[in-house]
């Protein structure tokens, strides 16, 4: 349960730096912070009580005593492609900032609304 | 005005779909679906003993081609963005140098990143590890050189050959099995092996070390890219 309650937190922690903060690079951490969040999320969804990693280790561990594997291989994909994506939108950051001058999102012209 | 109500409906929908989604999904029960079919099946028809890897990279194989595809796409796009014509990079160059015990320290622990590294995506179908864990611990390993001496540079012709080689072997493993044994892309036609010994589980654990290659040479692409932003160029314009 406590993960359910931490991945909540992460997600909302995320909304409230995208939603309140006004420098991209906090924007950023924002969007990093919901994506962990979600990963998180996702795999406590596959916990199955007392269950152990989806590991044929020892001969004594059988199919049955096993967690879903499923939400696993899905975040271990996720999370290489949140780290590539987050590099991506630094890069369109620091790009931003060489022809604005500023990081306020209130101060650049094509993100005001 | 707007933006603010605009905010109240967005919040409002993810609050509601949380709570709805926390009345659907008990934490603790057991709600396998289609992971049951994995468990009880991996053993016969893939080999692995991780079954997170066999998910991976022989149920959901072609995912992880598509995985790979974005990784590259991302990595050539950062690459874009921060595009600096050669002689440019040369003229900008700042040297900065960071203390004696970083430049010594980098030096000797370099190779245990890579052994470590390449230890994790070769064990990809036998520990809690694979080709994306690895790669990324071996792009650290660049990344850490390239904190301690500022001014080189990898070579990034390089990079290229090892990643170009690592992604054709992904796809020609696929296409492989796809033409001459099954009938299926990225099918598993070499022998299975021993449940837990390093050669089992057939092809993937080339797959993993291929990807390995690839994630490597892609992150520290991208470190190259953005410590050259850092260092060389500056930042004017």
């Amino acid at each position: 349960m406590i993960y359910y309650i931490g991945a909540f937190l992460l997600i909302a922690i995320g909304l409230y730096a995208i939603i309140i903060k006004k420098n991209l690079i906090k924007i950023l951490i924002g969007l990093d912070l919901i994506a962990s969040g979600t990963n998180l999320l996702i795999v406590s969804i596959g916990y199955v009580k007392g269950g152990t990693a989806p590991i044929f280790s020892k001969g004594n561990i059988l199919a049955k005593m096993m967690v879903d594997p499923v939400p696993q291989a899905l975040t271990l994909t996720a999370i290489v492609i949140g780290a590539s994506e987050l590099a991506l939108a630094a890069a369109f950051v620091v790009i931003l900032y060489r022809h604005y001058g500023t990081l306020d999102i209130k101060k650049i012209r094509s993100l005001k609304w | 005005m707007i933006r603010k109500i605009t905010y109240g409906i967005f919040l409002g929908i993810i609050v509601l779909s949380l709570i709805l989604f926390f009345a659907a999904f008990p934490f603790g029960k057991n709600k396998m679906a289609v992971g049951k079919y994995y468990l009880k099946n991996d053993i016969n028809q893939t080999g692995a003993a991780n079954v997170v890897t066999a998910v991976t990279l022989d149920y959901r194989g072609f995912d992880t081609l598509g995985e790979v595809t974005v990784l590259f796409a991302a990595a050539t796009g950062v690459a874009i963005l921060f595009y600096v014509l050669e002689e440019d990079k040369k003229k900008r160059e700042r040297q900065v140098y960071p203390n004696f015990v970083v430049r010594v320290g980098s030096r000797i622990i370099f190779p245990f990143i890579l052994l470590f590294g390449s230890y994790i995506f070769i064990h990809g179908h036998l520990t809690p590890g694979g080709g994306f864990q690895g790669g990324s611990i071996i792009a650290s390993g660049f990344l850490l050189l390239y904190l301690a001496y500022p001014g080189e540079r990898v070579n990034r012709s390089k990079l290229s050959v090892v990643e170009g080689i690592a992604g054709i072997t992904f796809a020609g493993l696929g296409l492989w099995g796809l033409f001459t044994q099954g009938n299926s892309f990225l099918f598993n036609f070499l022998p299975k092996g021993q449940l837990n010994m390093i050669f089992s589980a057939g092809i993937l654990p080339i797959i993993y070390i291929a990807i390995g290659f690839k994630v490597a040479s892609e992150f520290a692409g991208i470190v190259d890219d953005m410590m050259c932003e850092a260092v060389c160029s500056g930042g004017e314009k």
